[in-house]
């Protein structure tokens, strides 16, 4: 089965960390991930200017972890990203920006990614709210 | 053939982005040609009144984005008449045209499409 996975919350909310252990979940159980989609304020996860007290599950970081291990596409909308301040290198020199903040194994692009993937996939299961 | 969508659209028009960013996946698929309707729910309802003033929240129209989802070949729009009926909405004239469902015939519409997106 290929699912597509989208992440509407930030880092803080818990469907964010079920979202990962959902992930984790499907490819543990042998089915395919065509991409994950962060949108709304799930774009603030692919924020490498997070810092998470060492007593704290760093979920944005486990994310980052999970997209490199099994080189998943992790894409990030690029409207959304654009006004919560997650940058990539190209967007913060068309801004003029200082920092650059879009974390590795990410990659800005517009909405017509989600529906690509979706066109692709068996299942779209979103992560949202609390 | 493409895969359907059925964007269920939750939140109040000037509550923050969720409406906003609800409408531009709506306007991404009309732009890939994708099928794609829209079901306004719960406070989503409110998208669709009349008469609205955002400036005095100093926000955007977001009614004018609305009424250009058929020129997107986004054309089927519904409401949840029971979210309307909750809000004393029930009997509103709706500034944008929107087919108007029972409970049981939202059950039948959550059949037909291949996804099911809510914001």
């Amino acid at each position: 089965m290929k699912f597509v996975i989208s992440v509407l919350s930030s880092s803080n909310a818990p469907s964010t960390r079920r979202a990962l252990r959902f992930a984790q979940a499907v490819l543990a159980a042998g089915h395919d991930i065509v991409r994950v989609f962060f949108y709304q304020d799930g774009v603030l996860t692919a924020s490498n200017n997070l810092v998470v007290a060492q007593d704290q599950q760093d979920i944005a970081k486990q994310w980052q972890a999970f997209i490199a291990e099994h080189e998943l596409d992790a894409v990030v909308c690029i409207a959304a990203a654009l006004r919560r301040g997650v940058l990539d290198h190209s967007e913060a020199q068309r801004y003029q920006r200082d920092t650059v903040n879009l974390a590795e194994g990410y990659q800005l692009s517009g909405l017509g990614q989600l529906h690509d993937a979706l066109q692709q996939a068996d299942r779209f299961i979103s992560f949202g709210g609390e | 053939m493409a895969k359907s969508v059925l964007l269920i659209s939750r939140h109040a028009p000037w509550a923050g982005s969720d409406a906003g960013e609800a409408l531009d996946i709506a306007l991404a698929a009309g732009a890939f040609d994708l099928p794609l309707s829209i079901l306004f729910m719960d406070d989503g309802v409110l998208q669709l009144l009349e008469q609205q003033l955002p400036r005095m929240l100093e926000q955007k129209d977001l009614s004018a984005n609305l009424q250009a989802l058929p020129m997107f070949g986004i054309e089927q729009l519904y409401v949840a008449q029971q979210c309307l009926n909750l809000r004393g909405l029930g009997d509103s004239c709706l500034a944008i045209a929107a087919e108007r469902l029972d409970d049981q015939h939202i059950q039948q519409l959550l059949r037909q499409y291949d996804y099911v997106v809510t914001l």
